[in-house]
């Protein structure tokens, strides 16, 4: 393959991305290692780009664990370990990564469904997360019942109403705690998110007032047009308008800081990808370098041209989009 | 002409500045600067859109509109609650115009 043909820009994407002078997307850092540990959650929520649910079994081995804390072991660059799934809490190796990594130091986030607390063996779940100081970052896509329930399942708001109750009791969200909650918006439906300065204080005003719940910040994130979104999209025929709308949208200030600049992602079987969105899409990280976690090379993997496809729009439209919510 | 009203229409609007380009840049300056955030929210904003869009009645301004509420973050409750405002203010433009009627009948009659 030739240089021309690799640096060819293939997608409405890469165009945008060209015409903002910002063509090859490449690397920063790392600062984050992202690690999806598996399928399984006890939810399955419409929206979801991992397709999770009850009867998923792919799960991080023992052994790929035991790497990733090895590698953090020997790259102080990665300063926080970013948990995810499915439900992480349910991989038997989520503990000991917790502990691990907190032992060498590092920032831990757990991404949280809240559900998970009430789930059978995690009686003892939110106590672990404060005794490690875990932050988490928990997934509400509304203050109000029915637009959570309609994204997330029946009864799954009132559930995380007591998730969010008991973590504030242990001290997660209250002032000077130190103990870090950040919830996440993200639409139920075919839409962009609102400001996310706008929501979040609209979020703290209901939440405190209709249930007395407080939290740290609250993350927009916009869904992306992949896995379970998609097929709703195209079920209900909003793909090609969706993906308009965010082509519509494209903000070069967006792209400048999109997290894949910062951030690397680990699968469940060790497959180094540029984001969670690349890896449900089996895009693994630029060939030519290290693709999987056991050949960790942060000088290498730090400056990596970042693999991109259509699905980017979603976190370049509007105020942005990342796993730490807006980025313009 | 199969439809009048036609949803792809409204992605083509910047189509009408095929002839007197130069008015409709000026329209949709002044369209774009009147939906920025000033001393109403955008949100704010939308609403009285979404309203004014059902008091039109503008089936491409009430998609368009519907939107922007709920990307300003508005919920079904308060987009409802501007639509019967629109639908009030409607209704009561209707129903004052009664006294006109009372007018033109009391000047006739005994």
């Amino acid at each position: 393959m030739t240089v021309s043909l690799i640096m060819a820009q293939s997608t409405v994407f890469d165009a945008a991305l060209s015409r903002s002078g910002q063509f090859p997307l490449r690397a920063m850092r790392i600062d984050t290692l992202q690690i999806n540990v598996g399928k399984k959650c006890n939810q399955a929520c419409g929206h979801c780009h991992v397709e999770a649910g009850p009867n998923r079994t792919e799960e991080m081995t023992r052994e790929t664990a035991e790497t990733i804390i090895e590698v953090l072991r020997r790259n102080e660059q990665l300063e926080t370990l970013d948990i995810t799934g499915g439900a992480p809490e349910l991989n038997p190796s989520f503990r000991t990564l917790v502990i691990e990594a907190r032992a060498l130091g590092r920032h831990v986030i757990d991404r949280c469904n809240l559900t998970i607390l009430f789930v059978p063996g995690q009686e003892t779940l939110a106590d672990f997360l404060a005794e490690n100081r875990v932050e988490v970052v928990a997934s509400l896509p509304y203050y109000l019942a029915d637009r959570t329930d309609a994204q997330r399942g029946g009864g799954v708001f009132e559930q995380s109403i007591a998730g969010l109750h008991r973590l504030n009791a242990l001290g997660y969200g209250q002032p000077d705690s130190g103990l870090v909650l950040n919830l996440v918006y993200n639409p139920t439906g075919a839409f962009l998110p609102p400001a996310q300065a706008d929501i979040e204080g609209e979020y703290r005003r209901e939440l405190e007032k209709r249930h007395g719940i407080v939290f740290n910040h609250l993350y927009t994130i916009t869904n992306m047009p992949i896995a379970r979104f998609k097929h709703f999209l195209e079920r209900t025929g909003n793909y090609d308008r969706y993906l308009r709308k965010l082509a519509g949208a494209f903000n070069p200030a967006a792209a400048a800081s999109v997290m894949c600049r910062s951030l690397i992602s680990v699968g469940y079987d060790g497959t180094l990808s540029d984001c969670d969105f690349n890896q449900m899409l089996d895009l693994p990280v630029w060939e030519g370098g290290p693709r999987h976690i056991r050949d960790f090379d942060y000088d290498q993997l730090s400056a990596r041209r970042i693999v991109t496809g259509e699905h980017c729009l979603g976190c370049t439209a509007g105020s942005g989009s990342s796993c730490g919510g807006a980025t313009a | 002409m199969a439809d009048y009203y036609n949803d792809e229409d409204l992605g083509r609007f910047a189509e009408i500045g095929r002839a007197r380009p130069d008015l409709t840049e000026k329209f949709f300056a002044y369209y774009q600067a009147t939906l920025e955030e000033g001393a109403l929210t955008k949100r704010e904003k939308a609403l009285i859109g979404l309203a004014v869009a059902h008091a039109i009645p503008c089936p491409y301004c009430i998609d368009s509109f519907a939107q922007s509420c709920l990307e300003a973050g508005s919920n079904i409750e308060q987009i409802t609650e501007a639509i019967h405002v629109a639908s009030s203010i409607r209704g009561g433009a209707t129903l004052i115009h009664g006294l006109q009627a009372l007018n033109s009948i009391d000047k006739v009659s005994m």
